[in-house]
């Protein structure tokens, strides 16, 4: 019997890609890559709740994972459509462009 | 090192890689795509742990949905030929300040937990019948929510990106 | 031993059916030509038996043309990703019981994985990939327009298979494949006690495969060729692969989730040796594939095709009611008669 691969792995891999995404979402411009940052960030917290949930014996944790992506597909659609309505309107996607409400 | 220890540093070398090329990558159309493959390495982990049911999942909402719908926007909003000189970085001295303020918390309770894990004999595969069974009974309310949420926003994005009739017509 | 078996079986597998696709398309030019009064190809070979040799030559002599300002690398992988799609979604497909040879007991599956229908249902929404790609890297107009076309008649299409499935899915209160075919036995088969579902399942089946009366994508008169109109030589030749392969992993699927997969009724009862009667349930599957395959294309040859905003309200206002009127009813039924 081989020992699986222990937990702080997967934990540390987790919190390297919630970083990535943090950097992503705060240094870029671009609203679309924005978005994949958000994405990358979410996926690294279902790594961890996956991660915990087969650790502990516990489903629980991946029911959790079920609703995070059905979050995250609502948050994708209605941001891209959000993104495609700019796009048309003002001909960019760069947030610092998106400043009509700022005077 | 065994098999599963390969496995798993391929598949961490491949989704850690990529997802530094979705935030660093200049050309977005290589965000998008190598957007795909932390999607897929995720999925490899999620095998690994013995989590199937959102393994395929992760492919069919993340990768056939989400990555399609991004592709559509990279599609909608770039040309091939296009080569963005501003899409770079903004205000990258105070991201800094955040991001290490937010590596170094979350390292400090990476190193200050004492991760304990159950015993090897307790842990089995999920199935999607237990999965299932636990969504339609002790969870169903967070399902019906999320039913009701996923609805809205279908009828929200068709809302916000249809185009205003009513205005075109006047013009 | 057993990863040997495993190769050998995706070799065998694999082989049959580029050499199926190869001969579907010499079928679907024949069929064409009699639906329309010609001969069609007859002078290679006995019959035009040879034609596919013929065309794979000429495939691979023609030259590779790249449009200038395509994106290169993505333009390549397009084909790539199309093909590998419709091949490894055959994977899961169990295409007979069991056969025993030098005492032991092989499954006539490549992969048996505890959640088939899932892993169909995620490579079918892969497939979009290839097409997409393949629109908006040629840098043409006509190529983005069907491929955009393309994904948003996949994504709308996907939803009603998947929720197609799910009346199955109940009835076999089973997401493996080989557990669907076992349930079908006798005369019980799922187009029986789930006509609706399989309705819905085909039009859907023909929508994802790009096929008539749903081939917008590449409608000749309006977009030259659609997402293909930039490809030339190989690159061209993986594409029209992809499509027939496609088309004959749809009838597969078709087959195992509806049509009883490898059951042939009542031959259990025949007292036939195990080995037999497994070369027969192959058989008895191969024959149900290609007569779907049939239909596929005397339909193309035979129906016109839908407009865009016809084949839109069609999916989301008719298809999507159906399918999901049809779980309802799979419920009810399943609870009062149990």
């Amino acid at each position: 019997m081989h020992l699986p691969v222990p937990i702080e792995y997967y934990l540390a891999l987790s919190a390297i890609m919630f970083i990535t995404g943090v950097t992503g979402v705060l240094a870029r411009r671009n609203a679309i890559v924005i978005f994949m940052s958000i994405e990358l960030m979410l996926n690294s917290a279902n790594l961890a709740l996956v991660a915990f949930s087969t650790r502990m014996g516990n489903d629980a944790g991946q029911i959790l994972v079920f609703f995070v992506m059905a979050v995250a597909a609502a948050e994708a659609a209605i941001g891209l459509a959000i993104v495609i309505a700019l796009f048309r309107n003002r001909e960019t996607v760069f947030v610092n462009d998106m400043n009509i409400l700022k005077w | 090192m065994t098999l599963i220890d390969v496995i798993f540093w391929f598949f961490a070398a491949v989704t850690l890689g990529s997802a530094a090329v979705v935030v660093f990558s200049r050309n977005i159309i290589y965000s998008a795509f190598a957007l795909l493959f932390t999607f897929f390495g995720v999925a490899g982990f999620y095998v690994l742990l013995g989590a199937d049911f959102i393994a395929i999942t992760q492919l069919l909402i993340y990768v056939g949905g989400i990555l399609v719908l991004l592709v559509f926007g990279v599609m909608l909003t770039n040309k091939v030929v296009s080569v963005d000189i501003k899409s770079g970085t903004l205000n990258a001295g105070v991201a800094m300040v955040v991001v290490s303020l937010t590596a170094g918390t979350i390292a400090g309770i990476f190193y200050a937990t004492e991760w304990k894990t159950a015993p090897a004999e307790m842990l089995q595969p999920t199935t999607a019948g237990e999965l299932g069974t636990m969504m339609m009974t002790s969870y169903l309310l967070p399902f019906e929510v999320a039913s009701v949420v996923l609805l809205v926003a279908l009828i929200g994005a068709a809302m916000v990106s249809r185009r205003d009739r009513s205005k075109q017509e006047a013009a | 031993m057993e990863t040997l078996i495993d190769i050998v079986k995706i070799v065998t597998v694999m082989g049959i059916l580029l050499g199926v696709v190869a001969y579907v398309v010499l079928l679907e030019r024949r069929v064409a030509a009699a639906i329309q009064n010609r001969i069609g190809p007859n002078r290679v070979g006995w019959q035009g038996l040879l034609q596919p040799l013929a065309d794979v030559v000429k495939l691979v002599m023609k030259e590779d043309i790249v449009p200038r300002n395509a994106h290169r690398f993505l333009h390549d992988l397009a084909p790539i990703i199309s093909i590998s799609i419709a091949m490894t979604t055959f994977a899961v497909i169990p295409f007979g019981d069991s056969i025993t040879l030098f005492g032991r007991t092989i499954k006539l599956q490549i992969a048996d994985i505890n959640i088939g229908v899932l892993y169909i249902l995620a490579m079918t929404s892969l497939g979009v990939y290839g097409v997409t790609l393949s629109g908006w890297s040629s840098n043409s107009k006509y190529s983005l327009l069907g491929g955009l076309r393309s994904s948003a008649q996949m994504l709308s299409y996907e939803i009603s298979m998947g929720l197609a499935v799910i009346g199955v899915i109940m009835i076999a209160g089973s997401l493996r494949l080989d557990r669907i075919v076992e349930m079908q036995s006798g005369w019980m088969w799922n187009i029986v006690l789930q006509p609706i579902g399989f309705i819905t399942f085909t039009v859907a089946a023909f929508a994802e495969t790009n096929r008539h009366p749903f081939d917008l994508p590449e409608a000749e008169p309006e977009l030259v060729g659609g997402y293909h109109t930039e490809y030339s030589g190989l690159k061209f030749g993986l594409f029209f692969l992809a499509e027939y392969s496609n088309m004959v992993v749809a009838s597969a699927l078709i087959t195992t989730l509806f049509l009883g997969g490898w059951q042939i009724p009542y031959a259990a009862e025949m007292g036939l040796s195990g080995n037999l009667l497994s070369v027969l349930q192959v058989g008895a599957f191969c024959a149900k594939v290609l007569l779907l395959v049939l239909f596929f294309i005397i339909v193309r040859w035979t129906i016109p095709r839908f407009r865009y905003d016809q084949l839109m309200s069609l999916g989301w206002k008719v298809m999507l009611p159906l399918a999901i009127l049809n779980i309802l009813a799979t419920g009810l039924a399943i609870l009062l008669i149990g």
